[in-house]
């Protein structure tokens, strides 16, 4: 055998025991019994599953999938203006890429945070709208939807900023020159001509953006104040304080169905475009 | 049309940096509020007088570098053996490892250290969370490291070969110090997306393995605080200077 082979050894040992054996035992779990001191017991049972479409974990499913539909929207609005500044600039582009990745590589604790920091009754945004008088009462921002949809979108902005980037700049500058000669305004050629064309790059960068967003944990915790309870906080919580494991571990497998499908999904559509 | 686009640049920069930039400044504000007082370095020196950051930012140090350290050396070895040849199931496995919500990690993390230990007697600890770490840190590194081989010629190593080189002195000689700088920048973000996990480190650390990140989480909770303020600087500083130096050393 060849020595480079031996090379994937480690990693197909890490992946097959801190990976793979991890969910298949979170898989055998969903099929026992919740335990009476927390833990889990048999006998074998899907009861787990069935208790997924109880109306009560329904609305959380669904709540969990607008709002990652609505920040993957409101991350397209944003980004796509942003990345075609970047695409367009003359100079800095590397620059400006920076400026996008660097807040977002350095803690996602630290970014949640500060939105805590500036959202809550006597922070920043309230102390200065109540100093201009603007405002009485500080409003409640923090622990709301509101808060954890702004918490999502800023934090995985840069997932949609750069997939959209790199399609717009494979562009053929020669198709905008067309669209300008034959009489398109500039928002008209942008709308006609280059968002259908940066097709590929907006699906790359919401898939990028939905799926975190959809099993978001840290985000509603913080920001939502265990008022917006999404999936991620109904599968910790079921481990947690619950100690419903069976329940939690039926959610979780929800979870790595869903987003394994729309990961699927996108490679397939993916490698069909480059045949 | 250029003119909005530049404007909307700037309210976008200002959108991304602002959060943080006002964080930091009020980090050096005397008075807890959130109305400017005068400067003053009170909070960061609250940080070191307290034994509980001290203690957690030890264990965030230790952890970071040992889960660094295995997983790059992992890591690197995976790229070198995907190199020319792929695996589509051990890539397959690493990309949806990268996918996969850090909260369901975190949960088939502690089932498996749980079950496990009904036959080992260990507990949760430093070393769990050791090994949480290193099993999502390994994704990042085979990207950054494979992402350095692609620029390199595959005559490179045969030269090697015809020189006389056996295949493991090839990979240490010739290979390993042509793909130093994907290495190096492979551990700052293995060092970077692991000293700042909270939610799977929560998941799986013990009662003696509190980090930086989950004291931060448990203040953050109660409410925001001046002593947040200034650590969070401090870490936003100086792993925005890692993520730099990363970025400088990968495309050099």
């Amino acid at each position: 055998m060849k020595l480079r082979s031996w090379f994937l050894l480690p990693t197909w040992l890490a992946m097959a025991l801190l990976f793979a054996a991890p969910l298949v035992i979170v898989l055998a779990y969903s099929l026992l019994t919740r335990g009476v001191y927390g833990g889990v017991e048999h006998p074998w049972t899907a009861e787990s599953y069935r208790r997924l479409i109880d109306p009560l974990y329904l609305v959380i499913l669904l709540r969990s999938f607008v709002m990652g539909l609505v920040a993957t929207a409101l991350c397209l609005v944003f980004a796509f203006p942003a990345a075609l500044f970047i695409s367009r600039a003359r100079r800095h582009k590397n620059l400006y890429l920076q400026l996008v990745m660097l807040p977002f590589w350095t803690s996602f604790l630290v970014r949640t945070y500060a939105w805590l920091f500036l959202l809550r009754d006597t922070g920043l945004i309230n102390t200065v709208l109540q100093s201009l008088g603007i405002i009485h009462e500080p409003l409640q921002m923090l622990y709301t939807n509101g808060a954890v949809l702004l918490g999502l979108v800023y934090g995985y902005l840069p997932f949609m900023v750069l997939p959209i980037y790199a399609t717009l700049e494979r562009l053929d500058p020669s198709l905008t020159e067309a669209a300008a000669d034959l009489g398109a305004r500039p928002l008209r050629t942008v709308f006609s001509v280059i968002v259908p064309l940066s097709k590929p790059g907006i699906i790359a960068g919401s898939v990028l953006v939905f799926i975190p967003c959809l099993g978001a944990y840290l985000t509603p915790d913080l920001l939502g104040g265990g008022r917006t309870v999404l999936v991620g906080n109904l599968v910790q919580n079921q481990f947690t304080t619950a100690r419903d494991w069976p329940f939690g571990a039926a959610v979780s497998m929800l979870l790595m169905v869903l987003v394994t499908a729309l990961v699927w999904a996108f490679l397939r559509r993916e490698s069909e475009q480059l045949a | 049309m250029r003119r909005w686009l530049a404007v909307y640049a700037v309210v976008f920069f200002a959108f991304l940096h602002l959060p943080l930039v006002t964080l930091a400044v009020f980090s050096f504000n005397s008075s807890r509020f959130t109305v400017w007082e005068h400067f003053s370095l009170d909070w960061y020196r609250a940080i070191f007088h307290d034994p509980q950051l001290v203690e957690a930012t030890w264990n965030s140090i230790v952890i970071a570098l040992l889960a660094t350290a295995i997983s790059t050396a992992i890591g690197t070895l995976c790229a070198y053996g995907l190199w020319k040849r792929n695996s589509r199931l051990l890539t397959g496995s690493l990309y949806l490892s990268l996918v996969t919500p850090e909260i369901v990690t975190g949960v088939s993390l502690l089932a498996l250290f749980q079950w496990s230990f009904r036959w080992l007697h260990w507990h949760l600890g430093l070393y769990t969370v050791v090994l949480a770490h290193v099993a999502f840190s390994i994704a990042y590194v085979v990207i950054v490291v494979s992402a350095r081989l692609r620029t390199i010629s595959p005559n490179l190593e045969e030269a090697a070969m015809d020189l006389g080189a056996n295949e493991f002195q090839a990979f240490l000689h010739v290979m390993l110090p042509a793909l130093l700088p994907g290495i190096i920048a492979a551990a700052l973000l293995a060092l970077t997306v692991s000293f700042d996990d909270y939610v799977i480190t929560s998941m799986v650390a013990g009662v003696d393995s509190e980090t930086l990140p989950m004291v931060i989480y448990a203040m953050a909770r109660r409410g925001a605080s001046p002593v947040i303020n200034a650590i969070s600087a401090l870490i936003t500083v100086f792993f925005g200077a890692v993520i730099l130096v990363s970025q400088r050393v990968r495309e050099s």
